[in-house]
């Protein structure tokens, strides 16, 4: 009975111990953009349903804490450690119920099928091999350095400007099939050689200009000969 | 012996020995940068030899199939038979992946070449009397060489030359007048217009240009040697004397060199760096598009263009007179092939010089046209810069709307500064011969007296 | 013994050593042996030999990943050999002369004048040459336009309907590239939906549309479209008014204070597009707006096209304002 009573007690206090961990984090990165509880304020929406899945997000690419504020959030160095994102997350978790963190199975989708999907939602933003783009006003990032569930959290939310998926416009098995693709376009097959960043023509110019064309020219010159050189 | 038996042969039966004797006595100039046309007859040849090669295994139809090759990602995937048969080239076919790199690196040097030896051409004169013919024939090459590396990348249907092949749509749309009713001739109608213009786009690149520029670079090369090379001015080389290498044996070792080093060079870049990986754009539908699609290189100044201009459409009532990308797409590249076409006689009337060149000038010798060629080229660098301003938004955060903003005035005083400069480099580099000829003389006077 | 001479004379052949010849007046000038760059030349093509091998040892055996790489290197490098072992024949094994010629002249008067009378003089039997010119300009003229007339074939370069023409009808419905129709409730705020006519080709450019929901704060249709949209969903041609890419960006804010506004944006040129007010300019070098289908909802709650496009589809071109499209 002891026994009991001093577990229950233990976990009491690491709950609220953790929950006040997530509190105090909240109040130290959050509170003064997003408001008390979450409710939001005139600059920042409320995260009152957003979930775990959205606190996950933002917090583990490092979106959030936004460094100023109307700037798009970027991915940058986590000022957070995995512990006090888990616990902060559990805390803008419990505002109000919300989405999970998902948990995508990639290994279950189909390359071929992602790609085709990949083109129709996102290319015209993240560009087909999704090294990223532009859109008036925001720039689109590469996913290199998206994990699955970075992937499948970003397509459900819809962060700044992007387009916000739900599973019925994307299913979570095409999802699945969709992070199967982005995972292989982190390293596509590029049997032609050095694939000088999967983007076409704007580093072929390049290569064109400063290895071909100067490679050429020093050959002329060794060949023939130079002013002041003439015999 | 054997030689003595090769060349009997031939005389007596072509009775060509003493125009062979002559033609192996043909001098070249010695400065390299006469050999930069050379470096883009080479780089033609192998276009020739790798595109003959890729016509070989090339589908040029637009009907539906559905992928079930080895390459993964495309697996079930709808496309049309030209796309899949760029698709097998590059992953089924032995050696055929580097035959198609090759050749489209040949075709993004075949240009840069030209560009530079067109550079060379205008900066030293040698456009002048009697040499404007060639000047001509040369820049209708390049203009023709233009549409036929864009012909050659859109034939894979893939979806970044499928775009470029829709704003091509767009921007001959825009014409004045004619503009729709000549699209509607080129491709049978709207776009993405009939069945057979693959077919079309096929014959123009691998029969109908290749041609012309054959008879066109025969022209040229013929000229060349009928009036015999320029040359820079030197102790011996005069408007009347000639000083330079024989063809053979002087210049043959050099020019087969040549053509060794641009086929190595070509083949190693075929080889080892990847370019325009169609199966990882897939294929082009009208109602697809990508982030980040760009034209090859040499058509870069023109998205430059269409996307500086401001948003209107010059109307009359009803009547749609320019249409947006006429500006970009049209106006901006007359533009720069009308002046260069046109300089030889601006330069004439404007100078009075209507006398005969042999020797070229250097650039600094001629203070005007390197300024204006300066300006020109300025004015067009600044443009094709423009049109890679969202990638420089991607990697260095610079706004993309802010940049435009930016280029649309700088691409005006650009120009005008970077005349300027070129002129005072020119004026003070003629400056300071004068005055080391001067203290060459007052120094040899000294010693004598 | 035969053998051994056949022998010792193929390795003296081989080895390139010739009896003197009687001297005789030379069309090059002599110039100094120079052994080592011989034998580095030598090397070189030897070298530029094995690498050519080694080509076709990579292209039979198909085992071998990277194959395109080890192709390419292969053979430029055999390329590069040569080209190496000729440039450095021109510099060290061959002598370079700098001879001197005339240049050829300038022109040549007393030909020019020659040819000049020989044409001339050729006319003597004609008596009325301008006609004569004129007649045989005129006729060589008109069989060039004839013979380029069935060049006309290739599209129809006088009919212009086809440009006006969209598979857009009043009562079709709008089905997904699989050719599912589209429910007005699929169309969910913050996401954009491609749609095509059922049953057209879906290359057509005047076929695919993209369909958003647009929240009623940002929906705010001028008089000329008003009622296009389907309690907030609205349809506008996918196709760009500037040149012809497909508009395959929707920019929808999460929070808007902070963010711009909703948005259709062309990634070729970066048109945008308001699909609010009726697909208005608001960035970007197009000059007129995205066509806008008008929507209704029908009994079973599939949408359908209430008619066809406020304005013909695609790039501008002259007469793209002279009438409304029509249903083809």
């Amino acid at each position: 009975m002891k026994t009991v009573a001093l577990a229950l007690l233990a976990l009491i206090v690491t709950a609220s111990a953790a929950a006040s961990t997530g509190k105090s984090l909240y109040g130290r990165n959050c509170l003064r953009c997003h408001g008390m509880n979450g409710a939001g304020t005139p600059i920042a929406p409320s995260l009152r349903g957003v979930g775990a899945m959205a606190a996950d997000f933002y917090l583990s690419t490092g979106y959030m804490p936004l460094q100023h504020v109307g700037l798009q959030p970027r991915r940058s160095r986590l000022v957070l450690n995995a512990k006090q994102i888990t616990a902060l997350t559990g805390y803008i978790a419990s505002f109000a119920p919300g989405p999970p963190i998902p948990t995508p199975r990639p290994q279950n989708g189909s390359v071929s099928e992602g790609l085709h999907l990949f083109t129709d939602h996102c290319a015209g933003c993240h560009q087909v091999v999704a090294e990223g783009g532009y859109v008036t006003g925001a720039v689109p990032p590469p996913l290199e350095d998206d994990t699955p569930t970075q992937i499948a959290e970003a397509v459900r939310i819809g962060p700044y400007v992007m387009p916000t998926f739900s599973t019925k416009a994307i299913s979570n098995a095409q999802l699945d099939s969709i992070i199967a693709y982005v995972q292989y376009a982190k390293h596509p097959d590029d049997r032609g050689g050095w694939a000088i960043g999967h983007v076409g023509p704007v580093p072929e110019g390049l290569v064109t200009w400063l290895v071909a064309a100067a490679a050429l020219v020093v050959v002329c010159m060794l060949i023939g000969t130079r002013v002041g050189r003439e015999s | 012996m054997i030689t003595r038996k090769v060349v009997r042969f031939l005389d007596e039966r072509s009775n060509t020995a003493p125009f062979l004797r002559k033609t192996l006595r043909y001098l070249f100039p010695d400065h390299w940068s006469f050999l930069l046309g050379e470096v883009a007859l080479y780089c033609f040849i192998v276009l020739v030899a790798t595109g003959t090669y890729l016509a070989l295994f090339y589908t040029d139809s637009t009907a539906t199939v559905v992928y079930h090759g080895p390459y993964v990602p495309l697996q079930g995937q709808q496309m049309t038979e030209a796309y899949k048969s760029v698709v097998d080239i590059s992953t089924t076919v032995k050696a055929g992946l580097l035959i198609r790199q090759t050749h489209h690196w040949a075709a993004d040097v075949f240009v840069a070449a030209i560009v530079l030896h067109v550079l060379r051409i205008f900066f030293t004169g040698a456009y002048r009397k009697p040499r404007e013919l060639t000047y001509w024939i040369g820049l209708t090459m390049l203009m023709v060489t233009l549409l036929e590396g864009f012909l050659g990348y859109s034939l894979a249907d893939d979806l970044l030359s499928g775009m470029g092949l829709a704003i091509a749509y767009g921007v001959a749309l825009s014409i004045p007048f004619a503009g729709a009713n000549l699209a509607a001739l080129i491709w049978g109608g709207p776009f993405p217009g009939t069945h057979s213009f693959f077919a079309r786009m096929y014959i123009a690149h691998v029969f109908l240009i290749p041609a012309l520029l054959a008879v066109l670079i025969t022209a040229h090369l013929a000229l060349v040697a009928l009036r015999h090379h320029t040359q820079f001015r030197s102790t011996r080389a005069t408007e009347r004397r000639l000083v330079g290498v024989p063809l053979f044996p002087g210049q043959t070792p050099r020019s087969l060199g040549l053509l060794f080093a641009v086929a190595g060079v070509l083949f190693l870049l075929g080889g080892l760096v990847q370019i325009n990986p169609i199966w990882l754009w897939g294929p082009y539908h009208t109602y697809s598009a990508t982030n980040g699609a760009q034209p090859d290189w040499y058509l870069g100044w023109l998205i430059g263009a269409l996307r500086l201009v401001p948003g209107f459409d010059v109307t009359i009532d009803g009547y749609t007179l320019v249409p947006n990308p006429f500006w970009g797409g049209v106006l901006f590249p007359l533009l720069v092939f009308g002046f260069l076409l046109v300089w030889p006689f601006a330069e004439r009337h404007a100078t009075g010089d209507y006398g005969y060149h042999n020797v070229l000038d250097r650039p600094r010798d001629a203070p005007w046209r390197t300024a204006i060629g300066f300006a020109v080229l300025a004015w067009v660098f600044m443009i094709f810069l423009a049109g890679s301003a969202d990638r420089i938004d991607v990697l260095f955060d610079l706004p993309y709307t802010a940049q435009i903003f930016v280029y649309r005035i700088v691409i005006w005083i650009a120009p005008v500064v970077v005349g300027v400069i070129a002129y005072r480099v020119c004026t003070e580099l003629q400056a300071g011969e004068r005055v080391e000829r001067d203290r060459g003389r007052a120094r040899r006077e000294a010693e004598f007296s | 013994m035969r053998v051994r001479d056949a022998l010792i004379a193929g390795a003296l052949l081989l080895a390139g050593r010739r009896p003197p010849k009687r001297p005789r007046a030379r069309e090059v000038p002599p110039g100094e042996p120079n052994p080592r760059a011989e034998l580095l030349v030598i090397a070189l093509f030897g070298l530029a030999a094995l690498s050519a091998c080694a080509f076709v040892a990579v292209y039979a055996l198909d085992r071998i990943p990277d194959q395109t790489q080890f192709l390419g290197l292969s053979l430029g490098l055999a390329l590069l050999f040569v080209a190496a072992g000729l440039i450095v024949t021109a510099h060290k094994l061959i002598v370079t002369e700098q001879l001197e010629d005339e240049y050829p002249p300038d022109e040549h008067p007393a030909e020019q004048e020659a040819i000049e009378h020989r044409v001339v003089d050729s006319g003597s039997r004609i008596t009325r040459k301008r006609l004569f010119g004129l007649a045989l300009g005129g006729a060589a003229g008109a069989i060039g336009v004839a013979v380029l007339a069935p060049v006309a074939s290739l599209g129809p370069v006088v009919d212009m309907d086809p440009f006006y023409a969209t598979p857009w009808r009043k009562g079709r419905r709008l089905v997904d590239q699989n050719g599912r129709p589209w429910r007005a409730s699929d169309i969910e705020e913050s996401d954009f939906y491609t749609a095509f006519p059922e049953g057209a080709d879906r290359e057509n450019v005047a076929s695919p549309v993209v369909v958003v929901r647009v929240a009623a704060r940002y929906l705010d249709l001028p008089p000329a479209n008003r009622g296009y949209d389907a309690h907030g969903v609205v349809a506008y041609s996918k196709i760009c008014t500037h040149a012809g890419c497909a508009i395959a960006l929707y920019r929808t804010p999460l929070f808007q204070p902070n963010e711009p506004k909703p948005a259709l944006v062309c990634p070729c040129h970066y048109s945008t597009f308001n699909p609010g007010t009726g697909g208005t300019v608001e960035f970007g070098p197009a000059g007129r707006k995205l066509p806008m289908l008008p929507l209704e909802i029908d009994a079973n709650g599939f949408l359908r096209a209430a008619g066809t496009f406020d304005e013909p589809v695609g790039p501008s071109w002259w007469g793209v304002r002279m009438r409304g499209a029509h249903q083809a």
